[in-house]
């Protein structure tokens, strides 16, 4: 096997004048883009970002070079000298000559909205990048067998990265074989950027024709891969003296980075999730993501819901504080109830929890006598009502035709689905679902690997898809199965009639209409919604910000496993806390400055506060025992909280993450 | 020069040790030395001459830590799991929430916010009655 490395640009924008190997070649194979066998880019929506540079660059750190060697140290000793002609980069999203996708949304009219409000209150916010920064880094294996190539790597959608390579090595779908192996963590860091590591260890083991070994190493992991997409969202809302509000004028930009990756999809959800969980009847949302010579931004969890939500729950509080008004009461005014329509024109149904959530948090933490308890002292105490649509959003689901198996065993049956692991409790949960819908035990269930070549496609691992879309697919294949075993225990079923697999797919609920030219319909077949509350602590001495408790109420349906379903919402806090308060991406010259966990603070057990887990269910009927998704809602609400917090204690912050020179530089109220 | 880390894990073929960043900052690489937890990334394999290095393999999966993390909600995705298990083995017995997160404050873990290691923690301190077998609900994974 022989270790793989990937030379990078040193520039952001430019053009590549020479390149040449300074050592000696021998023992050492060298890829460029000319060994690219198909189409040199990363298939996945626009087919813009090249695998290997060709004589552009357009980021610090895009690929140019692949190396590999028998020996490691061999390859760290490789010098590669490039000269570039540099161009002038755009760091500045808001100039930049390329947008990747616009979107708007338009619910009844904007003027007459004004019209009717007796305030009207404007506001800016910003949110930065946000590195994923899952333990284990990206790495694959890539093996030439079969007069094809077999990928084993840390990964969230195995078949996207088959995608991206039948067409990267020209090679038929029965030639790619893609497994993921244990994962150590992805939070949608794993969903498309593999394609890319993967293309470079097959180019390297197809060039060698040998098993090539590339894993970065925590710098380049942090260099080069995709991070949150930075945001700044501006809101223009109009509202009467009882706190209703009449009209929401919201504008949302995105940083996309130098390719399209999938900053369309970020952009959509971020703008469906901008006029939050309230019902108004005049809305314009409009949204654009654009190129900046930065590396490309992609998916982390939440994906554009956390950036707007951010934006609309401090806004939020500002108009609290414009009107004189209860924070608590503002929102009761306004949450979406079941039978109200959403800004894309969805009429929610019994299970909208809104009033709910806020309810219980504002009970558990005793909230407004809190807040009067602690006013004027070095503590306050903030809250964020919030919401998150489950699933791939309008037509998505039905596009992606997931598909899933069951393959009877003699002990019970095997679950053959794409979907991973990744932490989450993927395989746990399904098993679950599968050993109660056929009445066998637990134990009976056996999960295959996430392996394309014995699995089907079961679409991505993202989108908080996992348990409410792939997982009630699992439950029709295993109803079905017991349908067809009748009396018989498995063993005796394959006995007396042979092998049994079940496969289903994907059924949209009927109901569901979405309009994906004018952005209308039901975006979402189901929502989560939550409310969190958190109370922060300054500290004079240091000007350090310290979260001292975080309550999340979250509301999704149906926790399969409760232990898991807590385990996600407190880490999806957990994350939350760190990009309100200590996690940043500088940039110096379009590239990172602070790569490394020395200098990137994720948050550790002295950085987290105490996280109080309420769990509240409002089942969705198209859900396997009535579950909505769970994996990303829980990162929309800390940072809203704690700046509402903040707020509290006296600072006007509207950007995060809220650090101690940004609070020091910040307004006092 | 190689790193306690390398020889673990290339020479020893010792994979429960991990390598998440290689510069001492997310533990994940945790081992015992000498009883002590130790970052083995940033230990020359030199310095552990005569040393006795006690590895997750070590705990042989019956330590009272690693079926807490089980159940408790301890691990998600397990990366940083073997270090976070070896340096809770390190601590005191009943140790307080504070001197757990100190003790601790060096092993990053980005899917569980901790709530789950500490119930974990805390859930292995009480001895359970021998003669309450746990269950093994593992889910296997199909190898046809």
């Amino acid at each position: 096997m022989l270790h793989g490395t990937t030379v990078r640009s040193t520039i952001p924008c430019g053009e590549i004048a020479s390149i040449r190997c300074a050592f000696d070649t021998d023992g050492y194979t060298v890829v460029d883009h000319r060994d690219v066998p198909g189409k040199n880019v990363i298939a996945l929506i626009e087919d813009d970002q090249p695998c290997l540079a060709t004589g552009e660059v357009r980021h610090a750190a895009e690929p140019i070079l692949l190396l590999a060697h028998e020996e490691k140290e061999k390859l760290l000793a490789a010098k590669v000298d490039i000269a570039y002609r540099p161009k002038t980069p755009v760091f500045d999203a808001s100039v930049s000559p390329r947008t990747f996708k616009t979107i708007a949304i338009e619910k009844g009219d904007l003027a007459r909205g004004f019209a009717e409000a007796d305030l009207v209150v404007e506001g800016v916010y910003r949110t930065g990048h946000q590195e994923q920064l899952y333990v284990e880094t990206n790495g694959v294996i890539a093996v030439p067998e079969n007069g094809g190539v077999t990928v084993y790597g840390s990964m969230q959608c195995p078949y996207y990265v088959h995608k991206a390579l039948k067409v990267l090595l020209d090679l038929p779908g029965e030639k790619v074989r893609v497994v993921q192996t244990e994962t150590g963590g992805g939070f949608g860091g794993k969903e498309e950027y593999p394609s890319m590591i993967a293309g470079h260890a097959c180019l390297l083991a197809l060039k060698a024709r040998r098993p090539v070994k590339l894993v970065y190493d925590r710098v380049e992991d942090m260099l080069a891969t995709t991070k949150r997409h930075p945001s700044v969202v501006r809101h223009r809302t109009g509202v009467r003296n009882d706190g209703r509000i009449t009209a929401m004028d919201i504008d949302v930009l995105l940083d996309g980075g130098a390719y399209c990756t999938l900053s369309p999809v970020v952009l959509s959800r971020g703008v469906i999730h901008a006029s939050g969980p309230y019902r108004c009847d005049h809305v314009r949302v409009r949204g654009r993501v654009t190129m900046t010579n930065t590396p490309p931004n992609g998916a982390f969890r939440g994906f554009g819901a956390p950036q707007t939500q951010f934006a609309g729950e401090v806004h939020m509080e500002r108009i609290a504080e414009a009107l004189g008004m209860d924070p608590v009461r503002l929102r009761e005014v306004n949450a979406l109830r079941p039978g109200d329509t959403t800004a894309t024109g969805q009429k929610l149904g019994r299970d909208a929890s809104a009033l709910a959530v806020l309810r219980e948090a504002v009970r558990r933490t005793d909230f407004r006598r809190r807040r009067r308890a602690l006013a004027g002292s070095n503590r306050g105490l903030g809250l964020a009502l919030f919401f998150h649509g489950s699933g791939f959003t309008g037509g998505g689901e039905v596009k992606l035709a997931s598909k899933a198996s069951l393959e009877l065993t003699p002990r019970g049956a095997r679950i053959l689905v794409a979907s991973t692991e990744i932490g989450q409790g993927t395989r746990t949960m399904h098993a679950q679902i599968v050993a109660d819908a056929l009445g066998l035990p637990y134990d009976a269930i056996e999960v295959s690997d996430a392996d394309t070549a014995r699995v089907p496609d079961s679409g991505p691992t993202v989108a908080s898809r996992t348990c409410m879309v792939v997982g009630k697919i699992l439950e029709n294949c295993a109803l079905e199965m017991k349908r067809r075993l009748g009396r018989l225990t498995p063993r005796q079923y394959l006995v007396r009639h042979g092998p049994l697999v079940v496969t289903k797919e994907y059924e949209r609920p009927a109901q569901m209409r979405w309009d994906d030219e004018t952005y209308r319909g039901d975006a979402y077949g189901a929502y989560g919604w939550g409310c969190d509350v958190a109370e922060v602590e300054f500290d004079p001495v240091s000007g350090e910000l310290r979260p001292v408790r975080l309550t999340a109420v979250q509301e999704i349906g149906k926790a399969i496993h409760p232990v898991l379903a807590e385990g996600q919402i407190a880490g999806g806090t957990a994350q939350g806390i760190g990009w309100a308060l200590l996690e940043e991406v500088i940039l110096r010259d379009g590239s990172m400055a602070n790569a490394q966990m020395t200098n990137y603070a994720a948050p550790t057990t002295l950085d987290t506060p105490p996280i109080d887990v309420a769990i509240l269910e409002s089942p969705y009927e198209n859900g396997p025992h009535g579950a909505k998704g769970v994996g990303e809602m829980p990162i929309d609400g800390p940072a809203p909280a704690i700046v509402n917090a903040i707020r509290h204690l006296g600072w006007d912050v509207r950007e995060i993450p809220a650090t101690p020179e940004r609070l020091a530089a910040s307004a006092r109220r | 020069m190689k790193r306690l880390l390398d020889v673990l894990r290339e020479d020893c073929g010792l994979t429960g040790t991990k390598e998440g960043c290689g510069e001492g900052e997310c533990g994940a690489c945790t081992v015992l030395l000498d009883r002590e937890p130790v970052n083995s990334c940033l230990v020359p394999f030199a310095q552990a001459r005569g040393a006795k290095i006690t590895t997750i393999e070590g705990l042989k999966g019956r330590h009272p830590l690693q079926k807490a993390f089980v159940t408790e909600g301890g691990a998600q995705c397990g990366i940083c799991t073997p270090g976070m298990i070896l340096a809770a083995a390190a601590l005191p017995r009943k140790a307080s929430l504070k001197e757990i997160r100190t003790g601790l404050a060096g092993n990053l873990c980005r899917c569980t916010g901790y709530e789950g290691i500490y119930k974990a923690i805390r859930k292995s301190w009480v001895p359970s009655p021998k003669s309450l077998v746990l269950s093994r609900k593992r889910v296997r994974h199909g190898r046809s």
